[in-house]
């Protein structure tokens, strides 16, 4: 029973009761996804019968993940291809705006910082859902409405702020004696930061890239009204297209919803490690 | 040397007292511009701009062919505020009063209850035990996930006919055969959707805890002991007062995140007509998809706007952020 040996060294009976209500609480978190995978493998007739089972009765429907692609409600494999490239190219813009800043703004002193670190947090504090309204009659002005585009520089905009937070925290954490060792070599800034700053600061970019993305692959409130053509709409805007109607096809619901969370949960787990340091160094001071 | 550092940024993140002031440079604002000019940019252009747009518009009349017709006009039966036209139509609206405060007790009870169960899960969750990172993995789920998606598979499990939960409360004979219409009234749709926020605002909350659970120093733990303190008294009177600021911050980014949620309602209030389980968020897209009225609804944002910046004021504030930049 070694493994019951705690840092806290609390009595073998507590771990053990710790063991059982961790076990209830992750319970608790997944069983709406269980039973989202459930009913991806029920048939329709079983989904929607008034004598509901918790199991799959009439064998496990795996042809639904094949069948979904072809339903009269959305064009799925438009809503995953727009999906996977707004989030990945509002993901890339991000990488390549928040660097830099976060870099210099954690580096150097200069007037105007203190303003610039003020805008970024006045932005982490806002969502597309807020500014809805204007975004929508913006992108009509700019005549990119209802493009992917559109969608990529409101996703990138809007984590912008959480990334150059995250970065900035990881920078500043770098000695300013690397730096110093570097420019005496004779490196420029820019080398600075690409040969002796990015290596050593690649888990923070990773965590904010990961958080970008997913967050990009979610949003729900702008699509919705920015994008009007069914091809061009992500999964989540595409999802609700189901719901509400006479005999909704929950099969495909699910299916969709389960092809679509588990890469994000995957990436998810690659950071949950650095979530609690991440949100120490970023936005809890 | 590279290598011998490599694990050093997220240890010293994790510390921010160990944060160095950075060293004042020559070049000021010009050779920083460069550097920050693509985010400055892209803020300006995506989030500053249509800020700003959003006001203008909700003084404008633009009707439901979206061209935009000149300065505001009283509508027929609301009154007339000249330019402000629009917010005279909003703040007459017979819907106005009941929406506020369907926001007002959404925000409240749902950051309550979500930063009460996170307290006790995080607490839960900073001690040891084998397995706790596969319940921290649980737990992170709901975050990941598409809030669209766990929405629809609460609404799909609340079916009074085909229902998975349903069954399970009328198995438990907690419910009649006919099962409870959860969506089927404003009462219990505004109620069910208001459980539904809590269960996807948790893992963000609890791991905000959990980083500042992790910052209080052990030995006034330790200390509080030698004092013949009891666990309860302990977390009362050391842990807690430690947490202030993540907890500040737990329930301010919740407040906002919760008054501005859309899916959530609009999925497990799709079967009612009316408004009478709409909040501000809610409604304003209602106006915006329904009655094709941006005029309308762009007031309705500004009122919202001005609502959330309350909101951040609070937390500039309180939280201070800027302190350690």
């Amino acid at each position: 029973m070694a493994f019951l040996a705690v840092e806290d060294r609390a009595p073998k009976s507590r771990v053990v009761g710790r063991m059982v209500i961790g076990l209830l609480v992750a319970i608790v978190f997944l069983v709406p996804y269980l039973v989202m995978f459930l009913g991806s493998v029920k048939t329709r007739d079983e989904i929607l019968s008034y004598d509901p089972s918790y199991l799959p009765k009439d064998g496990w429907q795996w042809d639904n993940y094949s069948a979904m692609w072809d339903t009269p409600e959305t064009p799925l494999p438009y809503n995953l291809i727009s999906t996977i490239v707004i989030a990945l190219a509002a993901t890339v813009l991000v990488l390549l705006v928040a660097v830099p800043a976060a870099y210099y703004t954690a580096r150097f002193r200069f007037p105007g910082r203190l303003a610039f670190m003020g805008l970024v947090i006045l932005t982490q504090m806002l969502q597309p859902a807020i500014l809805t309204t204007g975004l929508v009659r913006e992108m009509l002005l700019l005549d990119i409405g209802d493009t992917w585009l559109a969608m990529i520089l409101i996703n990138a905009a809007f984590n912008l702020a959480f990334a150059t937070w995250m970065m900035h925290s990881f920078f500043a954490a770098v000695p300013k004696e690397v730096d110093e060792a570097a420019q005496l070599d004779g490196a420029g800034k820019f080398r600075t930061l690409f040969t002796v700053n990015l290596p050593l600061v690649w888990p923070g970019i990773v965590t904010a890239v990961i958080f970008t993305f997913v967050s990009a692959w979610n949003e729900f409130a702008a699509s919705l009204v920015i994008l009007t053509t069914a091809e061009n709409q992500p999964l989540s805007v595409a999802l609700t297209k189901f719901v509400g109607q006479y005999n909704t096809s929950w099969q495909f619901v699910f299916a969709i919803s389960i092809v679509s969370i588990i890469p994000v949960v995957i990436l998810f787990f690659f950071i949950e490690k650095r979530l609690v340091g991440g949100l120490a160094a970023g936005a809890v001071k | 040397m590279t290598t011998s550092t490599a694990s050093e940024p997220e240890d010293q993140a994790a510390k921010p007292a160990t944060r160095r002031r950075p060293k004042p440079q020559g070049g000021g604002f010009p050779a920083a511009l460069p550097w920050l000019a693509p985010a400055l940019l892209l803020i300006l252009v995506v989030v500053v701009f249509p800020a700003g747009y959003m006001i203008y518009n909700s003084m404008r009349h633009i009707g439901k062919n979206a061209v935009d017709d000149g300065w505001a006009e009283p509508t027929r039966k609301g009154p007339d505020w000249g330019v402000f036209s629009n917010f005279g139509h909003i703040f007459t609206d017979p819907n106005l009063p009941r929406i506020l405060l369907n926001s007002l007790v959404w925000v409240v009870v749902v950051v309550v209850f979500t930063v009460v169960i996170s307290l006790v899960l995080a607490q839960f969750l900073s001690k040891p035990f084998p397995g706790r990172r596969l319940v921290r993995m649980a737990v992170v789920v709901p975050w990941a996930a598409s809030v669209v998606m766990t929405t629809t598979v609460f609404y799909y499990a609340m079916d009074p006919n085909y229902g998975t939960l349903n069954h399970l409360l009328e198995q438990l004979h907690l419910v009649g055969p006919d099962g409870f219409g959860f969506t089927k009234s404003p009462v219990s749709a505004l109620g069910s959707a208001m459980a539904i926020a809590v269960f996807v605002s948790l893992p963000f909350t609890i791991y905000t805890l959990l980083a500042g659970i992790q910052s209080v120093p052990a030995d006034t733990i330790e200390a509080a002991k030698m004092d013949g303190a009891g666990r309860l008294r302990t977390y009362f009177s050391v842990v807690l007062p430690q947490l202030r600021n993540s907890l500040a911050v737990a329930v301010l980014i919740n407040m906002i995140n919760v008054f501005n949620n859309l899916p959530i309602l609009q999925i497990m209030t799709k079967d009612l007509p009316g408004y009478e389980s709409d909040t501000l968020m809610t409604y304003i897209f209602k106006t915006m998809q329904f009655d094709k009225r941006i005029d309308w609804a762009s007031a309705l944002s500004v009122l919202n706007f001005a609502i959330v910046a309350l909101i951040v004021l609070i937390y500039v504030r309180v939280v201070k952020p800027l302190k350690e930049v």
